[in-house]
């Protein structure tokens, strides 16, 4: 799959499903976020990461459609966590308390793989 | 004197027939020096009034043959001899006679002497009862006058003697009372954090008994208004204190709004009273709120409610005189054509000189006012208080046609007018956010998407406080609410996993409030340009 300006990419990372939320994640980019869960969710590992390092902006309606991944992933019981996170929107996550849910990977924390790791 | 002549209550007969009543009592007859005969009511559907109308001299009683309870009444009494006394047709009283003194029948130079002491009497008591009633005209008409004057007086004395002087607004008001004086009154109270008490009510009645009701409650209104401040518990308590001694049959109508001076933010309630109208640049548009007048029934609530009157914009307070004004064939001004005037806008003297020149080629000339009538016209100055320290500045104002994804323009112009301020890092994404989420709601919710109806923001600066007003012509409250979504509940699949504009915007703002002006709704957010990081 290409990369695309807005969206949402899947990527098998060390045994990890991973999203990569790009560009704007506001209603627009609900078609390609739908088909990257149930992409993500074929790959069959127990924990999914959203990669946010290349979102730009999130709105409430992005919220929401995280809460959806997010349900979906629980319900299938897999792990879910998120990086790359700007501080803005990591405060969102805890106000929102999408933190709870999630772990929250500090970037340092992480090795980051290259990016465009696409599948 | 060898006759006793007891004239029966001439006044009376008169007035009984003139009222058609059948229950008038009788005044004592006059006649002091001879024993009184008892006074004879007489009905006016009795039929002896017809006879003695036309009877043209002296009736004898004893022969007279009627079915009349009059005639049976004087027989009682004793009565020979009726004189009716007439005047132009109309019988006006009768002179009783009983027997003779010397117990000799009445001779005919007798009934010829009463005869025409009827023919004289008759038109010189009706002259002396119209002297009388005259008399008694002039002075209800004199009572009247002087009651007009008292009503005149205390309305005069209980209104604002000039309207304050206040920085970035210009208040304006007309008051001409009917000359049968209604009860219309308005105030302006200073209260305390630079704010404004605006009055505007009506009693119904007219007369001193309206005028006193004002006086009562204007006062009351204001002694509530310095301790309460909120317009909806002001009217709640005001009713309560003055439904005890309300007189039956009236009660008050009253709008009561405070006015923050610097924000421009109008907290409104309203007992029953015509509704305000703004001029805003779209056109006139009502303030509503609910609520019973004053002085009813106790116990009662007032809706209280809010809008902010921006820069440019003027708010009417108005009494019934005008809008229901009647021209000569009964049509009335209404409160469509006042609502239409409002929304040529103008600012507030012109704005009441317009109502006014419209007022008068509509009714034309020689017409009587109905009612009094009250304007009272509040606009808040263009570019308020530029220069002034403490006044807000408008700093930049765009309107977005309602697509999907242009919420974006109004966060690129906001963040534009805020970062030369100093808001940065955290607090502009932040700020960025709030507008972002608040322009979507505009767009989606209020205005539906149409493109051609626009959201606008409007950025302004109020001490160290940036002020951004989002506003959509949808009339209803936002989506959602800013109470923690259940996040449990929607991961769950129990609720829709959508709902986080509103908490995520107040969330991100140092002050957040909603203002619905008729159907455009406001979201103000406060951002301090000195806060945390």
């Amino acid at each position: 799959m290409n990369a695309t300006e807005s969206g949402a990419v899947v990527a098998d990372r060390d045994g990890v499903a991973v999203i990569e939320l790009r560009g704007r994640i506001d209603a627009g980019a609900e078609p390609a976020i739908a088909r990257a869960g149930a992409e993500a969710a074929a790959l069959g590992r127990a924990e999914l990461m959203l990669d946010f390092a290349e979102a730009d902006y999130i709105n409430s309606t992005g919220i929401a459609l995280i809460v959806g991944l997010l349900a979906r992933a629980r319900a299938e019981r897999r792990e879910v966590s998120a990086r790359g996170l700007t501080p803005h929107y990591r405060e969102i996550f805890e106000i929102t308390r999408l933190s709870d849910f999630m772990r929250i990977v500090p970037d340092d924390a992480l090795a980051t793989p290259g990016p465009g790791a696409s599948t | 004197m060898t006759t006793r002549l007891p004239i029966t209550s001439l006044r009376a007969v008169r007035r009984r027939l003139r009222r058609g009543t059948a229950d008038a009592a009788a005044p004592a007859p006059a006649a002091p020096a001879a024993p009184e005969a008892p006074a004879i009511e007489i009905a006016p559907n009795d039929p002896i009034v017809a006879y003695f109308q036309s009877a043209g001299g002296v009736v004898d009683v004893e022969e007279l043959e009627l079915d009349s309870p009059a005639l049976v009444a004087m027989r009682e009494a004793g009565v020979r001899l009726a004189v009716p006394l007439v005047s132009q047709g109309e019988l006006i009283g009768v002179l009783n006679l009983g027997p003779r003194l010397s117990e000799q029948e009445y001779t005919a130079d007798d009934r010829k002497l009463l005869s025409s002491l009827a023919g004289q009497a008759g038109p010189a008591v009706r002259v002396g009862q119209l002297v009388r009633e005259q008399e008694a005209e002039a002075r209800g008409r004199e009572r009247i006058e002087q009651e007009l004057r008292v009503a005149q007086l205390i309305q005069a004395n209980f209104l604002p003697h000039e309207v304050p002087d206040l920085t970035g607004w210009q208040l304006a008001a007309y008051y001409r009372p009917a000359r049968e004086v209604g009860g219309d009154f308005y105030d302006f109270i200073e209260l305390p954090g630079d704010r404004l008490g605006l009055v505007i009510g009506d009693v119904t009645d007219k007369g001193v008994p309206a005028a006193m009701v004002m006086a009562a409650s204007r006062t009351l209104l204001r002694s509530t208004a310095q301790r309460l401040v909120a317009p909806g518990e002001v009217l709640e308590e005001v009713n309560e204190l003055l439904c005890p001694d309300m007189p039956e049959k009236m009660f008050v109508t009253c709008l009561y709004a405070v006015l923050e001076r610097q924000t421009g933010r109008l907290t409104f309630a309203n007992a029953g009273h015509n509704l305000p109208y703004v001029a805003t640049a779209e056109g006139g548009a009502e303030l509503r709120a609910r609520g019973m007048p004053l002085g009813l029934l106790p116990g009662m609530q007032y809706e209280e409610r809010e809008a902010v009157v921006q820069p440019g914009e003027t708010v009417l307070l108005h009494s019934d005189g005008l809008a229901e004004a009647h021209n000569p064939s009964g049509e009335m001004f209404g409160f469509p054509r006042t609502l239409e005037l409002v929304g040529r806008g103008g600012d507030g003297q012109a704005m009441i000189d317009s109502m006014l020149g419209a007022l008068a080629s509509f009714t034309g000339a020689g017409w009587e006012q109905e009612d009094d009538i009250t304007l009272v016209t509040l606009r808040r100055s263009l570019g308020a208080g530029i220069g002034g320290p403490e006044a807000e500045r408008v700093l930049a104002e765009v309107s977005i046609p309602s697509a999907p994804g242009n919420e974006r323009l109004a966060i690129e112009r906001v963040a534009e007018v805020a970062a030369p301020l100093g808001l940065a890092g955290e607090r502009l994404e932040r700020l960025k956010t709030a507008v972002g989420e608040a322009t979507m709601n505009a767009m989606e919710h209020g205005n539906r998407y149409r493109e051609d109806v626009p959201a606008t923001i409007r950025v302004s600066l109020d001490g160290g406080r940036l002020w951004v007003r989002i506003t959509d012509l949808g009339g209803e409250a936002p989506a959602g609410s800013p109470v923690l979504p259940d996040l449990e509940a929607k991961l769950a699949g129990m609720q829709s996993p959508r709902g986080w504009g509103l908490f995520l915007i107040e969330r991100m703002v140092d002050e957040m409030r909603a203002e619905t002006d008729g159907d455009r709704h406001t979201l103000e957010l406060g951002f301090d340009l000195e806060g945390g990081p």
